[in-house]
């Protein structure tokens, strides 16, 4: 009788124990899914960035602004000296 | 109260034994039918009941695929995929305000009326109202909470150098599927495969079990192209400038990597947006692969090196070009000078159609017509893109003397301009064809030899005449580099035989001469400003792009900066016959 109770009382400290552990792993699963979601809005908004740059960065408004706003010019080829460093080039 | 108890005592003393009995036998019956019924949903129709349970809490996840980036050789982003929303509604259990809609009207920019229709078919379940909206606007929707509007995530493909490079990379459309360009033949590449997954989600739907991934997603591969934004966009700047000022119908020009075959740029015109790729009728051709033209002279270094290879030739041969013109049969063909005696290289530079007919009469047909074929006119190129054409080399059993003769300097014989820069790339390779690809290659592909390295050695050093004083190419000329090219001016071939006033004019050029890193063929096609030789048009194209792009690759100079001899001031200096 006395065993009887004891293992009783086991058994239903061991069901809580089941019952909280998956309670447990459930939240732990939604936590790595909603990191997951979160992963994938960055990965999407470094894409969007990206994206952005490379339009910002048009070779043809770059262009425009450097020439009309900042008054620059492209140097004559004939003012550029190309020189090679041996050892540098492959 | 007391009377009542007594009673009721009374009457349960006095129930009949059968009631008992079928009491009992009424409750025995129902368990009875728990039982059966139990026991039939569990052997017969379980596995269907199971699946009508499930369906309360699994829920199979889509997991989407992203389309692959397209870059170019240096890692820039020319195609790129971003989330947008789309608004769609069910329009059977839409419920919404008039001020509600007045205000959605108003956030998509549609009319009421517009709106109203369609949310009016009461039939269907699934109706887009608008697509591929910013997600800052979709918040607003989202907000306005009407009841049947929903939200779909989907992703447009946004093509950061607009139309500089829209021939080449293509668009999709709204869908994601490729149309044109790269986006279409590459598309299963590009595209990926959705996954799947069954997951089991609680009342305020998080997930809190995966039970199994049906399909893992696999993302479509990035693609590296070969070509150079930074050239890209310089040779679509000076190609449109020409194109602008000689009032032209149309043009196009092709660098590629004169040691490995890479395409570095391809520009077109017209051209087209493809972020938003509408009225592009006859806009999304890629003319350098899907048009061909008569070459004209341009053809001219190709006889040559023949000439040269097996004709025995030699550099300095000499050819009787008086008195000027030549008849072979019923017609005549003209040079606009009469140069008396050219050797085969002043041939080249002063493109003598006499002195190109005569060496090309001399020629076998059949080994002239391999020259040709081992060229690759007449031939794909297979650079796998849509749409390509393969020109056209008439059978060497047909040919009459004067298409042998026409032949020679371009006539006669349709190329694309694509194959016109490829065939240029045997003087860069002491006489190896190079194949020719879109895509950026490790290591540069093995060539096809066509003509020797002396043969075409000798050529690319008469083609560095061209561009000197005296040369119809004069206005190639770059600072600080040796330049090597072939002017071409040609009649447009119409219905009737060839246009009396429309032209196709080109130039292809090798750079640096000394050691030729890139070629570069332009074509303007039907300039109607008065212009039209190939000197005067093309030629400032090629200068102006490749005078930028070998400082821009650093390649070592092999001429002083001031290696430029005056340039021709007009066309009556630079004229070619044509």
């Amino acid at each position: 009788m006395q065993m009887n109770l004891t293992l009783f009382t086991v058994l239903i400290v061991v069901a809580l124990g089941v019952v909280t552990a998956q309670h447990e792993a459930r939240k732990m699963y939604s936590e790595h899914e909603r990191l997951l979601v979160l992963a994938a809005q960055y990965k999407t908004e470094y894409e969007q960035l990206q994206i952005e740059q490379s339009t910002w960065a048009m070779h043809s408004r770059v262009e425009e602004m450097a020439t009309k706003q900042l008054q620059m010019r492209v140097p004559n080829p004939q003012d550029v000296q190309v020189i090679v460093l041996d050892g540098v080039r492959k | 109260m007391e009377f009542n108890r007594q009673q009721q005592r009374q009457r349960v003393v006095e129930l009949p034994v059968w009631r008992r009995r079928a009491l009992l036998v009424a409750v025995l019956f129902g368990f009875m039918l728990l039982v059966v019924q139990s026991v039939s949903l569990q052997s017969t129709n379980k596995a269907f009941l199971q699946k009508k349970g499930g369906d309360r809490y699994i829920r199979t996840l889509e997991l989407q695929a992203d389309r692959g980036k397209i870059k170019d050789r240096n890692g820039e982003i020319l195609a790129g995929s971003s989330p947008v929303a789309s608004i769609w509604v069910n329009p059977s259990v839409v419920k919404m305000s008039e001020k509600q809609k007045l205000i959605l009207a108003k956030l998509l920019e549609m009319k009421v009326a517009a709106l109203d229709q369609k949310v009016s078919n009461k039939q269907k379940q699934f109706i887009y109202i608008k697509r591929r909206i910013a997600p800052d606007l979709a918040e607003k929707v989202k907000a306005l909470n009407i009841a049947g509007i929903h939200l779909e995530r989907e992703y447009k493909r946004f093509y950061p150098a607009g139309d500089v490079t829209s021939h080449v990379v293509g668009f999709t459309d709204v869908d994601g599927n490729g149309q044109e360009g790269l986006e279409l033949v590459l598309n299963d590449v590009l595209a990926g495969k959705a996954g799947q997954r069954r997951v089991i989600k609680d009342r305020a739907g998080q997930i809190v079990e995966e039970l199994e991934v049906v399909r893992e997603p696999s993302d479509g591969d990035e693609l590296t192209l070969s070509i150079d934004r930074r050239i890209q966009y310089l040779v679509y700047r000076e190609l449109s400038k020409a194109i602008e000022f000689y009032e032209a119908k149309a043009g196009s020009a092709v660098v590629l990597d004169a040691k490995t075959g890479e395409v570095l740029a391809m520009a077109n015109f017209p051209t087209y947006n493809p972020n938003n790729p509408t009225n592009i009728n006859g806009k999304t051709r890629n003319r350098a692969l899907t048009d061909v033209f008569e070459p004209g002279s341009t053809m001219k270094p190709v006889t040559a090196a023949a000439a040269l290879e097996f004709g025995g030739y030699l550099t300095t041969t000499k050819i009787d070009t008086a008195p000027g013109y030549m008849k072979i049969g019923p017609a005549t063909i003209h040079d606009t000078h009469s140069y008396a005696e050219l050797t085969v290289a002043e041939v080249v530079k002063m493109s003598s159609n006499v002195g190109s007919a005569k060496i090309a009469l001399s020629l076998d047909k059949q080994k002239l017509w391999n020259v040709f074929n081992q060229l690759g006119f007449g031939e794909k190129t297979n650079i796998g893109f849509p749409g390509e054409v393969r020109g056209k080399v008439r059978d060497y059993k047909t040919w009459r003397p004067i298409e042998q003769a026409t032949m020679s300097y371009g006539h006669g014989i349709s190329v694309t301009l694509l194959q016109l820069a490829r065939a240029y790339t045997v003087f860069a390779n002491n006489g190896a064809l190079m194949p020719v690809s879109l895509v950026k290659l490790d290591k540069a592909p093995a060539g096809h030899p066509v003509f020797s390295a002396s043969v075409a050695n000798s050529v690319k050093d008469m083609l560095e005449l061209v561009v000197q004083e005296g040369g119809t190419g004069t206005k190639a000329q770059v600072a600080g580099y040796r330049i090597a090219g072939k002017t071409g001016t040609a009649h447009k071939l119409g219905p009737n035989g060839y246009e009396r006033d429309k032209y196709v004019g080109s130039f292809v050029g090798l750079a640096p001469a000394s050691n030729p890193r890139l070629i570069m063929a332009v074509m303007i096609d039907e300039p109607t400003s008065g212009k039209y030789y190939g000197g005067t048009i093309a030629a400032p194209v090629f200068s102006s792009v490749i005078s930028e792009v070998l400082r821009l690759l650093a390649v070592p100079q092999d001429a002083p900066n001031a290696n430029l001899v005056k340039p021709a001031i007009d066309d009556a200096e630079i004229q070619e016959m044509i």
